[in-house]
């Protein structure tokens, strides 16, 4: 479904990519996992067009959109739900919904998408008239995974976003992830929260230092060596 | 008693158009994060439209209101198209590259207005200017309060355009955070060429209005740049309902220094109060109500 084919990307002259290759399959969970800083949101970010690749390919469903504008990215249906959820805090939360809706197809199925999102975040009802800044951290991450959905994804990507969670509430979020990608939506999800994320995905990527290191199913990397001492700490 | 009403009143009814002039820059501060250094400049140019619409072809000004605001509004479009966004995309040395660039932008159009306009002074008479309604004690200026309600008219439109439609919703949320914004699809150019645009269209409007109550020459620009940014500040960068609020301050701190200090020092009661917001309230009106 999405191909990344040896993707170098850098902040000026310093490089966080180098040679990136890999892929998403069509229905599944992908996470990409690795240490602060090993260029897991720089990838997304080059995904969704946010940042320019230096060289390499991405390509979606057949498209190359490499040098596709990053508002243009969403029409595709690739959508980024980014790191510290980066909700619009002066707006309420069906205007942040509203917002997560404005293109094509979304758009003329607005009020139907926010149904089903507020039957699958009933938080969410309660609030929809409150600011999205006044919402507790739980709750504005449910919003911004909900902004995400209003956009009809066909490739939901997320970013971290189990970050600064209770613990309790990091298994709801993963527990949308999983029903999330239940409806047929592909998922690619970035964690340092290694061990749980990768009991139920489908396939994980490890990401050390902007290179792709090691590949396979959740299982295949909890029974690896290098995992368990440099992510699971055993 | 009398005397402090009438000079309330004429301090709002001036402090209704000065909102406008607010919004105008407080959108453009909002999603462009500059402050627009032309603004006031932009407004003379609506003037001059004005004035000439109605010096050589006899129109009204409230009439040229549907001239003058389409024309800003592609002056405006341009100006950011061609002027302000491609630096937006540069990367330099100076951050504050968009704002010497507003500079630029209000000394060419103050000398080009005295080179085809002269620096004399010129007014709008029209039927109605001399008109006066008296409520009570009170006597209201025809003119300006017709200003006035089309001033609210513009604002209460504004709003409903910011809070109701898509492309405002786009507006409010780049000026919140740029990059989601764009990661929902917003464009930031166009949101950014448009709200230049439309933050001059409002001023261009309040220019239009205040012909027939101001003198009018070229160095009237700087002198409201000077006042917008004055309303920005005292409302709170980049807060709508500051704005208005700034607008009103302003319009009556300036009425009551005229009226019971001097007229001379009108414009100074303005920059006193700037001053005062600056040392102490630095976060403008809008600390006060935290929204």
């Amino acid at each position: 479904m999405l191909k990344l084919e040896n993707v170098n990307m850098s902040y000026g002259d310093i490089q966080v990519l180098w040679d990136v290759s890999f892929e998403v399959k069509e229905a599944e969970i992908l996470v990409l996992v690795g240490a602060n800083g090993a260029g897991k949101s720089s990838t997304l970010k080059t995904i969704s067009g946010l940042q320019r690749v230096r060289s390499g390919k991405i390509i979606f469903n057949g498209e190359d959109i490499t040098q596709l504008p990053a508002e243009e990215v969403i029409t595709r249906g690739i959508v980024h739900v980014p790191e510290g959820r980066r909700l619009f805090n002066e707006m309420t939360v069906e205007e942040n919904l509203v917002m997560g809706s404005l293109n094509g197809e979304s758009k003329k199925l607005r009020s139907q998408t926010m149904e089903e999102c507020y039957e699958l975040f009933p938080r969410l009802l309660e609030r929809r008239k409150q600011l999205a800044g006044t919402l507790s951290g739980g709750e504005q991450q449910m919003l911004a995974v909900a902004r995400g959905l209003m956009a009809k994804p066909k490739l939901l990507m997320l970013d971290e976003p189990s970050l600064g969670l209770a613990p309790v509430l990091v298994q709801d979020i993963f527990d949308i992830v999983k029903s999330v990608n239940k409806q047929g939506i592909t998922v690619l999800l970035v964690e340092q929260n290694v061990q749980s994320t990768l009991t139920f995905c489908d396939r994980a990527y490890v990401l050390e230092n902007g290179k792709i290191g090691i590949s396979g199913t959740g299982k295949e990397l909890l029974n690896n060596e290098h995992v368990k001492t440099a992510y699971l700490g055993i | 008693m009398e005397l402090f009403l009438q000079t309330l009143v004429n301090g709002t009814l001036i402090g209704g158009l000065y909102a406008i002039i607010g919004i105008g820059m407080t959108l453009i501060m909002g999603v462009m994060g500059i402050i627009n250094l032309a603004h006031g400049q932009i407004m003379m140019i609506a003037m001059y439209i004005t004035w000439v619409l109605w010096q050589f072809l006899g129109i009204d000004p409230l009439l040229s209101l549907f001239i003058s605001i389409p024309l800003v509004y592609v002056l405006g479009d341009l100006m950011a198209r061609y002027l302000l966004y491609p630096l937006m995309e540069k990367e330099s040395i100076l951050p504050e590259n968009q704002v010497l660039m507003t500079v630029g932008i209000g000394m060419v159009l103050v000398e080009l207005a005295r080179t085809i306009f002269t620096s004399d002074y010129r007014s709008v008479q029209t039927s109605y200017s001399d008109i006066v309604w008296r409520l009570g004690h009170i006597s209201l200026s025809v003119p300006v309060v017709i200003d006035f309600f089309i001033a609210i008219a513009f604002t209460g439109a504004m709003f409903w355009f910011l809070i109701k439609t898509d492309i405002g919703r786009s507006i409010r949320a780049t000026a919140q955070d740029k990059e989601a914004a764009i990661l929902m699809g917003v464009s930031a150019k166009k949101i950014t060429i448009l709200t230049f645009a439309l933050g001059s269209s409002l001023t261009a409007a309040a220019g239009t209005l205040f012909l027939p109550i101001y003198y009018l020459y070229p160095d009237v620009g700087p002198i409201f740049t000077l006042k917008a940014f004055v309303i920005t500040i005292l409302g709170g960068l980049g807060s709508t309902v500051g704005a208005i609020a700034g607008g009103l301050v302003l319009g009556i701190a300036e009425t009551f220094g005229a009226t019971y200090i001097s007229m001379g020092y009108r414009d100074a009661f303005g920059l006193i109060i700037f001053l005062l917001v600056l040392i102490f309230m630095p976060g403008g009106l809008k600390s006060l109500t935290k929204v």
